[in-house]
């Protein structure tokens, strides 16, 4: 495949092949400052002896500095440019009204201190949004104060140890139950809160055995962190008895709802008897991953733990016409806040409008797409990949590349560097760790029958390629912006930053 | 709705999965079915939504106010360029840069942010972002308590109490000891039982603030350093301000060997309260005990430079339960944002900018304390707020209700976090508080104490 010979939604291939300097790189003393008016100059205001010595920071111009991100941002691959069968990070559309509701001046100026009688409108969003996600999951309350998903998982851990400190079970119950096809935040969540992590191996249906878990409870029980459907996306049909289990031995139930997407509107992990959960906003709910975060996790929790919610809380005083709404904060048994501020609010924001838009109806609609486009795409690649669990999936599903491997040499990581070649971005690849050279699937609704039509033909492409000729697999990405990293020398040598050439 | 399925390729797809319905695509167990049907909202078409949500903004009413409040979080102006280039859609809606070859942009762009906040630090390496400045505080003191196997650490009281706050959170999750250093008189911390609280030998961290939450700024003086150093204890800087950094003795020059904050003053819009950006700087010994995301400048197979998510044998995803901590999604575009700022204003802009801040919150308190019965609370220099104290008799939450009826947002009352400080307003000026504003605000001030003079009478 030549340079220029680029698919749809790959990288502009006039552009992408062009490297760019470091801002730092460019530039001249003085050039800056188009912005603000004459001020003494800072020697002068800046109180004796506390000043610093150099400002080592280029000046650009400002059509440098439009061109040089404009030329980064064409070296990056996006959901706008193309599609991302990535599994379990829900890389749907991101509604652009979204995007335009954060930024109304309204919400966008807002001071974090003003005066709640002054936020009424934030206040109420924040209300308004906790109570839909409250219903939609099947939890007493939602906050939320976390900022990502792995930071819900690290509040709802403390509230557990709160929790349980509280009845007096605080020295034994120290272990958190994790599936080995969890997600690597639940183990570090848990070493993060002083818990020792007990792993369970998965069974031969790729789910979490009644029996090992019948096993594994006891009096230092104390959480189960799981998630449904799991990480292989199939859907864990034990889930009431093994939450029976864990809840007779005295533990409490955690759903990661990085999976939420598959069912929203259609089951409630509050009806399965989970007692805490979190959502990842920036998956289910349309938040635009912007790089890699800001994300938005808030955290659920059932009747008996609606104490223990991080500060402060939104409360609401009053029945129509005159509600007010007021940031609690004295909150006696509450683990405390987890961030400098209430909330990501910019994304509570966007998932309320998201919300809306969709209305209740929507949502269940929109999780019975992303299921159907799951299995869609699963009896497609069926054809010409194995897939280990061979039955309906839910949102996503694993298909492996050990047989492909042992055949041609050619593994999951060149399959996923093939599609690169082919603008597609690569599927999850080597996760969940319990599959061979795993590739996981994870279409998402907004995606149409055409992508997924075009996304199936490349993939079975690159695999036919692979069986013919292996080494123009195994030698992708070759149209990319560069080709293949070299990592070793990344992590032996680490460069993190640019150093200006006087300091020695 | 967002979901492009007609009616004809639903039908043809279920088809080829051997599923009937949709409905058996996401079939439960009966005992685990919703039982009724769910009270949720209808669905909005855009022009709804568009009202509906504006109609929430609009009771925002806090907007119309003429603002003096900082406090972690600043009004500063952001050059349209900024949003302009930071919401292209390839930034806004890509991944986490895991594939580096279709990462290359966004990567050199981290790789940037992470060399602008080490040369605003003055240290020798950066992380690609946590949180915020309250969580980037806690990741640090993890990172002391790691690095020295102790379980306490030591903090100013003149640190945000919202940081402190979180901190407490975090060390009751890790069983850690949280002690504090009281505030002294001139509104910096007071050192002087620092040396007998080092000679302990169980901190593993001092955490100080600088400028701290009073607005004063907050290093520690040679002698203290030199018992800091000796001690084994690690030097931690806490910035709530990072246009400070651009202006102000970096945290290296005093032997800081981490500085944490939060750089939502760096083109990050208020948001009432987020999602803003913690960053996370450190000495290169403390390299391999850095939380989160690192990106680093290496070669492809052609060598030519490229840039690539590097030593991730910290990371959640591959240690597991090992890891030195638990993040993974962190505030990538709100760095990209602060990366787009510092390079539109530059050196000068930074340094023009801090200028105005200073000169205008140096106006502010002489403009304020020239009123009857209003002084500065603490005597120590400052950036870009101080501690007003009002009239004796009156209290902070009372001037600030008299300045509310008047349209001005005088502050934040320092009751609210220091019982002993209700009588104290914390006031903030930057470069787009305008002379109007200060005036207007001293004339309220005078207003209000005539008010309260003849009311007494």
């Amino acid at each position: 495949m030549s340079a220029l010979d680029t698919p749809a939604g790959a990288l502009p291939a006039t552009m992408r092949a062009i490297p760019e300097p470091l801002i730092f790189e460019s530039g001249a003393p003085g050039r800056a400052n188009r912005y603000f008016e004459a001020a003494p100059p800072l020697d002068q205001l800046v109180p004796a002896g506390h000043g610093r010595a150099e400002l080592p920071l280029p000046d650009n111009s400002e059509l440098d500095v439009v061109r040089h991100f404009t030329r980064l941002s064409q070296r990056t691959f996006a959901i706008d440019l193309g599609f991302y069968p990535l599994g379990s990070c829900t890389m749907k559309y991101n509604p652009k009204v979204n995007d335009a509701m954060a930024a109304l001046p309204g919400f966008r100026d807002l001071h974090p201190l003003a005066p709640d009688a002054l936020a009424q409108g934030a206040l109420a969003a924040m209300y308004d949004l906790e109570r839909i996600l409250a219903e939609l999951f099947g939890m007493a309350a939602f906050s939320l104060n976390p900022s990502a998903g792995a930071h819900a998982e690290l509040t709802a851990l403390l509230i557990a140890k709160a929790y349980f400190a509280k009845k007096g079970e605080g020295a034994t119950r120290r272990t958190v139950i994790v599936p080995d096809t969890a997600h690597g935040t639940n183990p570090a969540s848990a070493a993060m809160v002083g818990f020792d992590v007990l792993s369970l191996k998965s069974n031969a249906r790729g789910r979490v055995d009644l029996a090992a878990i019948l096993d594994a409870v006891g009096d230092d029980t104390a959480v189960c962190m799981m998630t449904n459907p799991n990480t292989l996306g199939l859907f864990e049909d034990q889930i009431a008895e093994i939450a029976a289990a864990v809840h007779a031995a005295g533990g409490l139930m955690y759903y990661d709802g990085a999976n939420a997407n598959a069912l929203m509107g259609n089951a409630r992990p509050g009806d399965m008897g989970f007692d805490l959960m979190h959502l990842n906003l920036h998956k289910t709910f349309s938040i635009p991953h912007g790089g890699g975060g800001a994300g938005l996790g808030p955290i659920g929790v059932a009747a008996h733990l609606v104490d223990f919610l991080p500060t402060p809380v939104v409360a609401k005083a009053g029945e129509n016409g005159t509600t007010s709404f007021t940031l609690e904060f004295d909150r006696p048994d509450s683990v405390g806040p987890m961030r400098s501020f209430w909330s990501n609010f910019a994304h509570v924001v966007r998932a309320l409008s998201y919300v809306l838009s969709n209305g209740g109806e929507g949502l269940a609609k929109v999780s019975q797409l992303a299921v159907l486009n799951a299995n869609y795409v699963r009896v497609k690649v069926r054809e010409f990949l194995e897939t280990p669990y061979d039955e309906l999936c839910r949102h996503e599903f694993v298909a492996s590349a050990q047989d492909l491997k042992r055949e041609t040499g050619v593994r999951a990581l060149d399959l996923a560097k093939a599609l690169l070649d082919r603008g597609y971005h690569a599927p999850t690849i080597y996760f969940p760790l319990l599959v061979p050279e795993c590739l996981m699937i994870e279409p998402t609704e907004t995606e149409s029958k055409e992508t997924l039509d075009a996304f199936i033909a490349t993939f079975r492409d690159v695999v036919e390629t692979a069986r013919t000729n292996p080494q123009a697999v195994l030698d992708a990405p070759v149209a990319t912006p560069v080709r293949r990293v070299d990592e070793t020398r990344a992590a032996r040598e680490p460069n993190l930053r640019w150093v200006p050439p006087s300091t020695p | 709705m967002y979901t492009p399925h007609t009616e004809s390729e639903i039908r043809e797809m279920l088809a080829e999965t051997g599923a009937n319905s949709l409905d058996e695509l996401v079939a439960v167990p009966p005992a685990i079915a919703i039982k009724r049907p769910l009270e949720l909202p209808d669905a909005q078409p855009e022009t709804t939504l568009v009202r509906t949500m504006e109609g929430y903004a609009a009771r925002n009413e806090a907007l119309g106010y003429s603002s003096f409040l900082g406090a972690g979080a600043y009004r500063h102006y952001c050059p349209p360029v900024v949003m302009s280039l930071a919401m292209r859609g390839e930034f806004v809606t890509s991944y986490t840069p895991y594939q580096a070859e279709y990462s290359q942009g966004y990567l050199q762009a981290i790789y940037e942010w992470q060399s602008y906040i080490a040369l605003l630090t003055g240290l020798d390496v950066a992380n690609a972002s946590v949180y915020d400045g309250a969580t980037a505080l806690a990741e640090g003191a993890i990172m002391a308590l790691n690095a020295t196997g102790r379980r306490a650490v030591l903090v100013s009281r003149a640190i945000h109490p919202n940081y402190r706050a979180v901190l407490r959170t975090y060390c009751r999750g890790l069983d850690v000891e949280v002690d504090e250093l009281p505030v002294a008189a001139d509104g910096t911390t007071d050192l002087s039982t620092l040396e007998a609280r080092l000679a302990e030998g169980r901190y593993a961290a001092l955490a100080l603030q600088t400028p701290n939450v009073f607005g004063a700024i907050d290093i520690p003086a040679p002698e203290a350093r030199a018992l800091i150093e000796k001690s084994g204890t690690i030097p931690i800087a806490v910035i709530g301000e990072a246009l400070a950094l651009a202006a102000l003795a970096t945290p290296a020059s005093w032997g800081a060997q981490i500085a944490v904050g939060e750089a939502q003053s760096f083109g990050v819009p208020l948001e009432y309260g987020g999602p803003y950006v913690g960053f996370m700087a450190a000495t290169k010994e403390h390299l391999r005990r850095i939380p989160g995301r690192l990106v680093g400048k290496t070669v492809d197979a052609e060598g030519r430079n490229a840039y690539v998510l590097t030593l991730q044998a910290r990371e959640q995803h591959i240690r597991r339960e090992k890891a030195t901590s638990n993040i993974c999604t962190n505030q990538a575009h709100c760095a990209l944002v602060a990366t787009i700022y510092l390079a539109a204003l530059g050196a000068s802009g930074l340094r023009a900018c801090a200028a105005l801040n200073l000169a205008r919150t140096q106006r502010l308190a002489e403009v304020v304390t020239a009123v009857p019965g209003f002084s500065r609370a603490f005597s120590a220099p400052v950036f870009n707020e101080f501690a007003v104290r009002v009239p004796a008799g009156t209290t902070a939450a009372e001037v600030l209700a008299g300045l509310e009826a008047r349209r001005i947002l005088g502050g934040v009352d320092l009751g609210r976090w220091y019982p002993e400080l209700s009588d104290c307003i914390l006031m903030c000026a930057t470069e787009l508080t305008t002379d109007g504003e200060i005036d207007a605000l001293a004339a309220a001030l005078a207003s209000i104490v005539a008010r309260e003079t003849a009311a007494v009478r």
